[in-house]
């Protein structure tokens, strides 16, 4: 198992490596610079500002000595944050998005896991019928939709929760971000459980188990469950990238001080060390992700595990 | 050449049959013809201003029957515009990974052994972040166009297609018709796209329908943000952030084009569940 678990960090290596050879090519390739403002810059200062950002070396240098200050945590300066490096507004956006991340995950399996359950469980009832009417909803209606809506009705026609802020330690403001941000990944969840414990409570070993008089109850937790779960544990990866992705939005509409916002602005303002630099941090997160996923993968299904004789 | 005919037939009685998948054929049908046509014959034009009816509630009366957003211009128009907009570019998009998909995939799938792994690697290495954060390197690199906004959608949209023709292409590579067309000495060119390619036409028509409504949301989230389609132009996007802001006071102005949005997005998954239906049935 561990040397699975090496293997595997090793592989993320290139994976990594090729990622940001390749938004920093992108980058570097873009016809507008950093520096096109309204007023065009006098060329002597715009050389100036060049040579500081070492924006004048050949591009194969500027990548090598990104890559070196990548490897000692030096994301580089940010063009537009003038008074800021990446790093620190790595450092403070981070914690940020990550309670985010991590709070919509633990809500979409501990709210999506039960429901899916239950709709197994009455198969064909209103509750089921309602509950999948819920979830295909949940998945077609975009985030930046439901964000919105919210905002409009729990912030503004309610009263009961902030519309925007983020006040450290404030619960309240944690709500309604983390609940649009987990609402599609519920839904997928809720879905996938469904179907995959129907499929389990209609396999032989299931059949066999009720004949030999399990209890119902032990029969679906301890029996069905753990079989039924395993397409969810291999969704969370996906999820990951759902959730990553829906932080831009939440994370802006929200005013939440999040990596996603940071993106959205670097963007916004072609601020290439920044886009880079979130891109680096995404592309680490989501690596490391999925990374966990497959060895939980591999912990819960004997027939996936490295060394299984197939 | 009469089987072949008989299976598309089979499918397409098959989908007739298919409630969900036909009514949302139709809803897009007239969605794509009002939004083609529909704002020529409006009495408004979509960035015109109507100075008595600024931000004006859906009213039947007042001549803006979707009302109106807080310049005065009519959201019934704006709206239709905006979905023209959506739906050319997730059409050119969607149109634009079929290309590099469909030739990437039947690539990987003919030539197999050293060059399928360099080129599914290469895939795999691309998963590894969500499209999203692609396009928006991209946009940060080019301008913000319309035009450059599609071919960038496009050219990240296009993995899951490589990956799904190219395990059908392996499967096809060990029929004997395409045997029989390596040994009366035909090229790889023509193996690929004369022999390969149109036997994948259902999974790709199944796929291209699916990945519409993905193109949708895409497009959509960008412009949200700001950094796809820019004013004066409107894409649904846009005028969800645009209603987004007014919400407090003129909620209408986000609902009319959120509404529409969903619409679409809806009826092309419909839509496509009842291709993959028809066209291959063993899925079911």
């Amino acid at each position: 198992m561990i040397r699975y678990i090496v293997r595997r960090l090793l592989g993320a290596i290139p994976t990594l490596l090729v990622i940001v050879v390749l938004s920093f090519l992108l980058t570097r390739l873009a016809p507008g610079g950093p520096f096109d403002e309204e007023q065009a810059l006098p060329p002597e200062i715009r050389a100036n500002l060049e040579r500081a950002y070492g924006l004048d070396q050949p591009l194969h240098v500027q990548l090598g000595r990104y890559v070196a200050g990548l490897l000692r945590g030096d994301f580089g300066p940010s063009f537009k944050f003038k008074d800021f490096s990446v790093t620190e507004l790595i450092a403070t956006g981070l914690p940020v998005s990550l309670k985010l991340g991590a709070a919509a995950m633990l809500l979409a399996v501990a709210i999506g896991i039960p429901f899916g359950m239950l709709s197994a469980l009455r198969h064909n009832q209103f509750v089921d019928h309602a509950v999948m009417a819920l979830a295909v909803l949940g998945i077609a209606v975009p985030i930046f939709v439901v964000a919105p809506l919210g905002a409009l009705v729990f912030g503004i026609y309610l009263q009961w929760l902030p519309v925007a802020g983020w006040a450290p330690g404030e619960i309240r403001d944690m709500i309604l971000p983390t609940v649009t941000l987990a609402l599609p990944v519920i839904a997928y969840v809720a879905r996938l459980t469904r179907g995959s414990m129907l499929e389990t409570l209609r396999s032989p070993f299931i059949r066999a188990a009720r004949a030999r008089g399990v209890p119902r109850g032990r029969l679906v937790w301890r029996h069905a469950l753990p079989a039924a779960l395993t397409p969810v544990v291999s969704y969370l990866g996906p999820a990951t990238a759902a959730v990553l992705t829906g932080s831009l939005v939440v994370e802006t509409i929200f005013g939440l001080p999040g990596l996603g916002r940071y993106l959205v602005q670097g963007a916004l303002n072609r601020d290439y060390t920044l886009v880079m630099g979130m891109v680096v941090v995404y592309a680490s997160i989501m690596i490391g992700l999925n990374l966990l996923v497959d060895v939980a993968y591999a912990w819960l299904d004997p027939r996936v595990r490295p060394g299984a004789r197939q | 050449m009469n089987r072949s005919r008989g299976l598309w037939a089979d499918a397409g009685r098959r989908l007739a049959a298919n409630r969900a998948a036909v009514a949302s054929l139709v809803i897009l049908a007239l969605l794509c013809v009002l939004a083609a046509v529909g704002p020529a014959f409006s009495a408004y034009a979509p960035d015109e201003l109507d100075w008595e009816m600024m931000g004006v509630p859906p009213e039947l009366g007042s001549g803006h029957w979707l009302g109106t957003d807080r310049l005065g211009r009519d959201l019934f128009v704006r709206t239709l515009h905006g979905a023209r907009v959506s739906l050319a570019i997730a059409l050119l998009a969607t149109l634009v990974s079929l290309l590099i998909g469909v030739t990437w995939g039947a690539v990987a799938g003919y030539a197999g052994g050293r060059a399928d792994a360099l080129l599914m690697r290469f895939v795999d290495v691309l998963y590894a972040l969500p499209h999203i954060f692609f396009v928006i390197v991209l946009t940060v690199v080019f301008d913000r166009s319309p035009m450059l906004l599609f071919i960038a959608i496009g050219a990240v949209g296009w993995l899951t297609m490589a990956r799904v023709v190219r395990g059908q292409a392996m499967a096809l590579m060990q029929r004997e018709f395409v045997e029989a067309a390596i040994a009366s000495g035909a090229g790889p060119s023509r193996i690929i796209f004369r022999h390969v390619v149109p036997n994948l036409l259902g999974t790709v028509i199944i796929y291209a329908t699916l990945m519409i409504p993905q193109m949708i949301l895409i497009e959509s989230f960008l412009s949200f943000l700001g950094i796809g389609i820019q004013e004066p132009l409107a894409s649904l996007g846009n005028l969800i952030a645009d209603g987004a802001a007014e919400m407090e006071t003129a909620p209408w102005i986000l609902l009319v084009p959120a509404t529409c949005l969903v619409i679409i997005v809806f009826c092309f998954n419909f839509l496509g569940d009842g291709l993959r239906d028809a066209l291959d049935p063993r899925e079911r």
